[in-house]
């Protein structure tokens, strides 16, 4: 009789499944694991580093590539902050627009998240459904923003500018001839409201279309069902937090519970698991995805009826007109004085939250008065959850590390900032 | 939020007393400084006792205080100011954030490690295990070391890396640079022959510099 001995397993740091550069070493008995020690920092930067040495203003690109498929909600929190400090008020139509770009981004994430994780588990179709939509969504991020991923749209007291009037066209080329493009264009005929208006009349059908796949598919439910199972006191404990938490049955958001922004003048519900497994935060996170698609109608109903400033008019933090600067010596000033020096921000310390598509992204500013910040700590909602791997493992299979790192919805610029 | 923050603060100098060293109000915000001997006390009442019910630790960071209100930097760091306006307890502190579902409030610990050279607190991690990998951040960022910690490694550097990153001692450019040596044929380590340069400077106006 030989020596049975246990079996370690480097898993990643290449590996399309491990969604990043994570370098997993698995202990294995057989095919079972007994162990998960994930090795992270492969994709470290030191954003926090980094922003120590940055006026203000330049950090908010930085927080673009922090948790790179939800662009425009890291921003919010880095935003929130420094307002939170300096007293900002934001115009209300800034808050709204602001609100309905993070709820797109939660549609980004969350479309994303559906696609990859069950390409991981063993299913195409909803990938490339999935990618079809997030079409529409980076093409709304580009309209306004001019950038089809990293944003860098918010700023301190508002949103870089209003929302244009008209949409980019598809231009004929090789592989689209005119009528084709002509059908392309259809739906981008008009203001950026109307493309996102059409967008959410259709996207419910579309959410449709994924659980017509999946909600009860047999091989998906054969993967899902009962794996990475954690109990609420468990998920408490363990500091998770967004879909993570209410697949386990916590009815804790954000933006129900403490309200930023104009959150709690929007109606919308809040989806909970019961058994707190990999299935059911999936279902968790698709009703997000049709709760967002609410909030988005809502928010577009009171845009279009209300216009006004989308940034504040305190000029020691946001910058004037481009047309004033010319005209306007105390414009000029101003203008300079912002983009050289920057703003400065009074000492102090402040933690501002916001829900994250992945659970709770806050930032803790430290300012000491200057024109850049003291210290600057990014809470990642991803950190604990990578922490939680090695518990949601042990006793389970080697193929169903996948679905748990998919599950988990682990994207390394925010594990390892 | 306010009227439970003051609820809250009254609470905890009342179960604390002497293990609370300051409580700050500020922004909606309650802050609470606590003495480092006594810290596995508090936190495990702050966990437990339904009075405060802090179920969540949601984040644990370090912090280095040793530039604070400095504007000058060199070679890529700032430098120790001598006329800063707030003065620290010590150079090295860990600010804890606590979430309290069951109250739906916040709070905010810090606690300074008294010794410079070794900055050392106890862990709690076997209050909220979420500790685990926050702990193991702030030692290998900051070289705090944490006491009762099962597994400290480093967590974000690079493997064999040398230093505490997050130091304000520690240049932004940092020590070493990596590059494939072709003659050796393998990735050496060299020192960094980047310049350090600071493109906007750091200045600190008067108070209520600016405000109309």
């Amino acid at each position: 009789m030989s020596e049975i001995k246990n079996y370690t397993m480097n898993f990643g740091p290449q590996h399309p499944s491990a969604h990043g550069v994570l370098r997993l070493v698995l202990e294995l008995d057989g095919e079972v694991v007994e162990r998960a020690d994930p090795h992270i920092g492969l994709l470290h930067r030191a954003t926090e580093k980094l922003a120590e040495h940055k006026t203000f203003l330049q950090s908010v690109p930085y927080m673009d590539r922090l948790d790179y498929v939800s662009i425009l909600s890291n921003e919010h929190a880095y935003v929130m902050a420094i307002e939170k400090l300096a007293g900002i008020e934001v115009p209300i139509r800034a808050q709204y627009i602001r609100v309905m770009f993070d709820e797109i981004t939660r549609l980004l994430n969350h479309l994303l998240w559906l696609g990859a994780h069950s390409l991981d588990v063993g299913a195409m179709t909803t990938f490339l459904y999935c990618f079809r939509e997030r079409e529409d969504l980076i093409d709304a991020y580009e309209a306004v923003s001019g950038a089809r991923m990293h944003a860098a749209y918010y700023r301190p007291g508002g949103v870089y500018r209003d929302l244009p009037d008209t949409m980019p066209q598809y231009q004929a080329s090789k592989v689209h001839n005119a009528a084709r493009v002509k059908e392309m264009n259809e739906n981008r005929q008009g203001s950026l409201l109307d493309f996102l208006e059409d967008f959410t009349n259709r996207f419910p059908k579309y959410v449709d279309e994924y659980e017509t796949l999946l909600t009860d598919n047999r091989i998906w439910k054969q993967r899902l069902v009962g794996i990475g199972v954690v109990s609420p006191e468990r998920a408490l404990a363990l500091g998770f937090t967004g879909p993570m938490l209410r697949g386990s049955g916590i009815a804790w958001d954000l933006r129900k519970k403490q309200p930023y922004e104009i959150y709690d003048r929007l109606d919308f519900d809040i989806p909970i698991g019961t058994e707190g497994d990999s299935y059911d935060r999936y279902l968790v996170r698709v009703e997000e995805m049709r709760q967002s698609n609410r909030i988005i109608k809502q928010c577009i109903n009171w845009l279009r009826h209300n216009p006004g400033p989308v940034i504040t008019d305190n000029r020691k933090f946001a910058p004037p007109k481009r047309d004033e600067v010319k005209s306007n010596m105390e414009a000029l000033i101003h203008h300079f004085k912002l983009f050289t020096e920057g703003m400065h921000v009074p000492e102090g310390e402040a933690y501002a939250a916001i829900e994250h598509p992945k659970g709770e992204f806050g930032i803790y500013l430290v300012s000491d008065g200057a024109n850049k910040p003291y210290r600057m700590k990014i809470r990642a909602p991803g950190f604990p959850h990578m922490a939680g791997l090695d518990e949601m493992c042990r006793g389970h299979m080697i193929a169903d590390v996948v679905t748990i790192i998919g599950t988990q919805d682990i994207v390394f610029g925010e594990v390892d900032r | 939020m306010a009227a439970d923050l003051n609820v809250l603060a009254s609470r905890l100098s009342e179960a604390f007393g002497d293990a609370l060293l300051g409580s700050v109000q500020h922004l909606g915000e309650l802050t609470v400084e606590v003495r480092a001997s006594e810290l596995l006390g508090v936190m495990t009442r702050l966990a437990g006792d339904p009075d405060f019910a802090f179920e969540q630790l949601i984040d644990l960071c370090g912090m280095d205080y040793s530039t604070y209100g400095g504007t000058e930097s060199e070679g890529g760091r700032y430098l120790k100011s001598d006329d800063a306006t707030r003065v620290f307890p010590a150079r090295f502190a860990v600010v804890y954030h606590l979430l309290s579902l069951a109250h739906n409030v916040r709070l905010r610990v810090r606690v300074f490690a008294e010794d410079e050279e070794m900055p050392l607190l106890e862990s709690v991690n076997d209050i909220w295990p979420a500790a685990n990998w926050f702990e193991r951040e702030a030692f290998d960022l900051f070289g705090i070391v944490f006491s009762g910690h099962p597994d400290l490694r480093r967590i974000l550097t690079d493997y064999g890396f040398v230093g505490n990153p997050f130091r304000k001692d520690f240049p932004l450019s940092g020590h070493v640079e990596m590059r494939y040596d072709v003659e050796q044929g393998r990735v050496v380590y060299q020192p960094v022959t980047i310049e350090p340069r600071e493109i906007t400077p750091r200045i600190i106006r008067e108070e209520n510099f600016g405000r109309n």
